[in-house]
């Protein structure tokens, strides 16, 4: 008879939460911003095909980093959701702690249960009043923020350059302005271009617009 | 508030239908409600119409629903915005003929988050059809749905207009349809009043002068109240989307329409 080899829990979620980072660490980062009528979700995206902003309910926006199909599956999981509690309910049941809830069950299991853990970090935005920045990290943990919040591979300098550049009232340019700053001071280079929405309380219903940005 | 719902990760992925995933996860209602069906008396919407104009399509519907030979409810909505460019009329039993409606808005939001873009007008149209269909069993037993599917097309750049039956087909009009009980009454106005070069305005006039003219042969159709201010549903769809026509706007056509009743 065989018996497994014996490896203490605090080695394997030290070993998984490595190679998560790691996984999350190669990708770019996102960066969500509130202002006097919104939040502003900004992230560095090459690609113009592959988005990582997503509308998921009236007032609720997703961002996530890290692998593609992973954050992908969490995305339709979220909409799914939100759309289902406002079918059988009322809309205005639906709301940004459920939907973040739920993902950090569902990544805290994944974390615990799976060999492979995912290498994704999640945003969830809700434009209200207040305003809600939750984010949740690869193993299921979920962080309140307020005013900013970053996810992704340099989020920690890109967070601390956002929340020394906040002021109260920003308008959406501002926010921008701010963002694209913070990126490049984080990065160190030039971005190789945006991908960038809102959610902004005067849109009417469906808070979320994509922005077109020039540059 | 948290509900005790399932964790929407664990199941099979039920594709980009908000309406299969309804039904993958057992919140369908069972439609098996034997010949009871018969002895059922519930409120019934009656007539709505759609034409096209230039650039668009208008929706009008009275605001109605008969139970027998009563009136259930005198300001009921008939006609809702589907979407941005899309726009769904009901005719048939209203409670679950305003369901259905709410079913098909979530369905073509549902589609354009999953997607991110939105389904064709044909997709739209074909999807209802499904809607339609699935409440046969209900249409047997007297309990029927039959919407009227109208919107604005942004791969051809026009208005387009769909009639439905009761087993779910689906019937692209050139020009106008209608459906309920004053239907076939508003067809035969709309008939003699349709012009291809219609404006916006000029097709708002001719489509509640048909309702307003249905309702003078069909006890059911509820024309304008011009006592209690009550009037008819309009929606404009063209380019810009779906515009929903207020009150003080619909008063003029509707009391032109009253006054050349013969």
């Amino acid at each position: 008879m065989t018996f497994p080899i014996y490896v203490a829990p605090e080695q394997v979620v030290r070993e998984k939460s490595e190679f998560a980072r790691k996984g999350i660490a190669r990708g770019r980062s996102i960066a969500a911003i509130e202002y006097a009528d919104g939040v502003l979700l900004l992230a560095e995206n090459p690609s113009t095909a592959l988005k990582k902003i997503s509308e998921v309910y009236d007032r609720i926006a997703f961002a996530g980093v890290g692998r593609y199909n992973e954050f992908e599956l969490l995305r339709k999981a979220g909409i799914r959701q939100a759309d289902l509690m406002g079918y059988l309910y009322s809309r205005d049941d639906v709301n940004a702690q459920a939907v973040a809830s739920m993902f950090s069950e569902a990544l805290g299991a994944i974390f615990s249960r799976e060999p492979k853990p995912y290498e994704v970090e999640v945003l969830i935005a809700e434009v209200g009043d207040p305003n809600r920045l939750y984010r949740i990290s690869y193993d299921g943990t979920l962080f309140d923020e307020r005013r900013v919040a970053a996810i992704g591979g340099k989020a920690e300098v890109l967070a601390e350059n956002l929340r020394k550049a906040w002021k109260e009232g920003l308008d959406v340019e501002a926010a921008l302005a701010i963002g694209k700053e913070a990126f490049r001071a984080a990065e160190g280079r030039e971005s190789e271009g945006w991908e960038a929405a809102v959610l902004d309380r005067t849109n009417g219903r469906r808070a979320f617009r994509r922005l077109q940005l020039s540059e | 508030m948290k509900l005790s719902l399932p964790l929407l990760f664990d199941i099979p992925a039920p594709g980009t239908s908000f309406t299969d995933l309804l039904k993958t996860l057992g919140y369908t209602a069972s439609l098996d409600i034997g010949g009871a069906a018969e002895s059922l008396r519930t409120p019934e919407g009656t007539t709505v119409l759609a034409l096209r104009f230039q650039g668009g399509v208008v929706m009008i519907g009275d605001r109605q629903a008969t139970e027998g030979n009563q009136v259930a409810h005198r300001e009921i909505r008939k006609v809702f915005p589907a979407d941005l460019f899309s726009a769904v009329a009901i005719a048939g039993t209203a409670g679950l003929a305003i369901e259905m409606v709410r079913l098909f808005q979530v369905e073509l939001e549902h589609y354009e988050k999953i997607e991110g873009s939105r389904l064709s007008l044909e997709g739209k149209a074909a999807f209802l059809a499904r809607l339609v269909r699935s409440q046969l069993p209900m249409a047997f037993q007297g309990l029927f749905v039959v919407p009227l599917f109208a919107g604005y097309d942004l791969l051809s750049g026009r208005g387009r207009l769909y009639t439905y039956d009761v087993v779910g087909g689906r019937y692209e009009e050139n020009n106008f349809g209608s459906t309920g009980s004053g239907a076939s009454l508003a067809k035969s106005y709309l008939r003699a009043n349709f012009a291809d070069n219609f404006t916006a305005e000029q097709a708002v006039d001719v489509g509640v002068g048909a309702l307003v003219s249905a309702a003078q042969e069909d006890t059911a159709t509820g024309g304008p109240d011009l006592r209690r201010g009550i009037f008819p549903t309009v929606l404009v769809i063209d380019s810009d989307g779906v515009k929903e026509l207020s009150d003080t706007e619909v008063r003029p056509a509707a009391e032109k329409a009253v006054e050349n009743i013969r």
